[in-house]
């Protein structure tokens, strides 16, 4: 178990960023925080790395202290946060000079680590960071991250406003890094990267509302989904709210997914509901539920939005 | 070692690769230079003036060529009438008029008192008091060797301007501009550069790296310092060669006594920057807080001693005062150690107390 985090709480001036959040991870894993922005996995990272103070709680990397040994704790983690934050006005080659003596190594001694990155933005090296596509300084940032062959990479939304393809990419280089042994915590708001962590945990407000592997938390959920759809889907989404045994509602794509309070759901009835109410064209299927709609249907549990909509 | 080393690098690199900001550094101490140099004078030469001799006897006429002839004075503008004073005046084309009474000579000669009226154009005092201190003491020059050959005036003023016999300006503003520059280039440009790195972020990732908030801080003031030796060198440099400012001290003093203020400005600066979060933080406080108190509170512009007592007090806590007071005792009274020690002593004082301040105050996480 390479971190161990126990009841982490935060607050700023009255708002409470994290609650309460307690989590493992074991060496050589891929734990992946899902959640939308403000749901305090950036507060939460920061903790981690020792560049804020927890309320309460403690945490442990590598049985490091994160408040008392956070000189040590700074030593064996590589953390590339939310924004580009390296030098623009420093070219690749540079930044990585610079961050490989901070961190007291060379860019040669560990090349092997991260060679297959660097590869990629190699030709461009005398190019100035400022001057690179997105995807060539999230590759640039995590390798100043690996310089020092860290025994955690702490990845803050790495692949926000990058392109499918880069994204596609950057999971790779990151399994590849994970056969190396690298354990890996990353936050991300895209529920379809969710499938790639071998350990997932679903934020909502400060809160982690479930956190295992992906398939058990869509196991654990064991709500049977339907998806519907009809003419008005407005007015079949409004409909469906007021039925009585409906427990969540909400749009997916073009469709609706639909879950009951019932275990058995009289799924002739909900039709003649429906028809009643005007609806043509009702189409209904069973499905399979994603990481999505498991996070989506914990979301309501918690706050309910009925009546917002 | 080597980690300060590569972070001193990229200062170098960060400094010298932003052009514009090195040209404004080397640009401005000139600029600011030449237009001192040329505009903020008080010496006066050939002020157009207007001379309304009434009389226009003997006595009257030798006084006015006695005027004319100092070289401080020019006539642009023949009056023979009262009326045309007033419009001289507004138009700006005199800004002396030197009124001699009808029948000044007979007077004179009867009475053994005529009456001369000095009106001046105070919308400019400073120009006012000085062209009308000339006239008096060329009028008094010429009665005690015109009118009176044998007596001697009852008392005889002897000014003797020291240390700036010429009252030559420069003598004045080369050493406040070193200090303006000195604060300028050390105090603003650290708290800029490391509110930079808040800003983009950068800061995030020193932090968790295994560098010290104390070698980040030197890192950040090495290159500054470096900067700042070269622009006090250029500043000095120009003040000698081109407005003849005297280095009458010793040079290690001298240089010494600058070293110690770049060390106290970029002190300064890193409290700043530990306060302020964006680069507009940092350049507001540092313009307000530091730039407008060494041109104001200092001595530089307006003389200590003629200050409100409240504003005196103030200028106690203004290190450029101090620095200010013991260069131009260096510079221009060529004195030693033993005279400038408590300055000195007072300059150290306030660099250990704000060096403690900013590496105490300095962040080693996100918050405090």
């Amino acid at each position: 178990m390479i971190v161990n985090c126990q009841n982490i709480s935060k607050s700023y001036g009255g708002i409470q960023a994290v609650e309460s959040v307690s989590f493992d991870v074991e060496e050589g894993n891929i734990f992946g925080f899902l959640g939308p922005d403000g749901s305090g996995k950036t507060t939460l990272f920061r903790i981690l790395t020792t560049l804020l103070l927890p309320d309460n709680g403690s945490a442990r990397i590598d049985g490091f202290d994160v408040v008392k040994d956070f000189r040590k704790v700074r030593n064996i983690i590589g953390y590339m946060p939310g924004r580009f934050s390296l030098y623009s006005d420093l070219s690749i080659e540079e930044n990585l000079d610079f961050f490989a003596t901070v961190f007291g190594t060379t860019l040669k001694e560990n090349y092997h680590l991260i060679r297959d990155i660097y590869v990629q933005i190699e030709p461009f090296k005398k190019r100035l960071a400022g001057r690179l596509s997105g995807g060539m300084k999230q590759k640039l940032a995590l390798s100043c991250a690996l310089i020092h062959q860290p025994k955690l990479l702490v990845l803050d939304e790495p692949t926000t406003g990058v392109d499918a393809v880069s994204r596609k990419e950057f999971w790779d280089l990151l399994i590849g890094l994970k056969e190396k042994g690298i354990t890996i915590i990353i936050s991300t708001p895209y529920m379809d990267e969710a499938g790639m962590c071998d350990q997932v945990a679903l934020m909502q407000k400060g809160k982690i509302l479930s956190c295992d592997k992906p398939d058990e938390i869509i196991r654990k959920d064991g709500q049977q989904l339907y998806s519907l759809k009809a003419e008005n889907i407005y007015q079949l989404l409004k409909d469906l709210r007021k039925y009585p045994e409906t427990d969540t509602v909400f749009p997916f794509g073009q469709d609706l997914h639909y879950t009951s309070k019932e275990k058995d759901p009289d799924l002739e009835k909900l039709k003649s509901y429906l028809k009643e109410r005007g609806h043509e064209k009702l189409v209904l299927a069973a499905i399979t539920p994603g990481i999505e709609d498991v996070f989506m249907h914990l979301m309501e549990k918690e706050n309910p939005l009925n009546e917002k909509l | 070692m080597n980690r300060f080393i590569a972070f001193v690098r990229k200062e170098f690199k960060h400094l010298l690769r932003d052009y514009r900001t090195v040209l404004i550094i080397f640009g401005i101490p000139i600029a600011q230079l030449l237009l001192f140099g040329h505009v903020i004078t008080t010496e006066i030469k050939d002020a157009e003036v207007g001379i309304l001799d009434l009389s226009r006897d003997e006595v009257s006429t030798k006084l006015t060529q006695k005027l004319l002839g100092s070289g401080y004075f020019k006539v642009s503008e023949d009056i023979h009438n009262v009326n045309q004073i007033e419009n001289l005046f507004r138009k700006g084309k005199i800004r002396e008029l030197i009124v001699l009474e009808e029948n000044f000579g007979n007077k004179l000669r009867r009475e053994g008192k005529a009456q001369i009226q000095i009106i001046t154009d105070a919308s400019d005092p400073n120009t006012a008091g000085i062209l009308s201190n000339y006239t008096q003491s060329i009028v008094a020059r010429f009665f005690s060797e015109e009118m009176a050959p044998g007596l001697k005036p009852l008392i005889q003023v002897d000014q003797r301007m020291f240390y700036n016999e010429e009252l030559r300006s420069a003598n004045m503003f080369v050493p406040g501009t070193i200090a303006l520059i000195l604060m300028l280039i050390s105090a603003l440009m650290t708290s800029i550069s490391i509110a930079r790195e808040k800003e983009l972020g950068t800061m995030e990732i020193l932090l968790v790296s295994p560098l010290r908030p104390l070698q980040i801080i030197m890192g950040k003031v090495v290159p500054y310092l470096v900067l700042s030796v070269i622009m006090a060198v250029v500043i000095i440099g120009v003040g000698f060669f081109i407005f003849h400012v005297p280095i009458r001290g010793s040079l290690i003093l001298l240089f010494g006594l600058l070293t110690l203020f770049i060390l106290l400005a970029l002190a300064l600066g890193i409290l700043i920057s530990t306060v302020a979060k964006t680069q507009q933080v940092a350049m507001l406080i540092s313009l307000v807080g530091l730039m407008l108190p060494t041109m104001l509170l200092s001595g530089f512009i307006f003389p200590i001693e003629n200050m409100p007592k409240a504003l005196q007090y103030l200028s106690i806590a203004m290190p450029p005062r101090w620095f200010l007071a013991a260069l131009k005792d260096i510079m221009l009274k060529g004195v030693g150690l033993a005279y400038v020690w408590d300055e000195i002593l007072i300059l150290t004082g306030m660099l250990i107390g704000f060096t403690l301040i900013s590496v105490r105050k300095f962040q080693i996480r996100l918050e405090s």
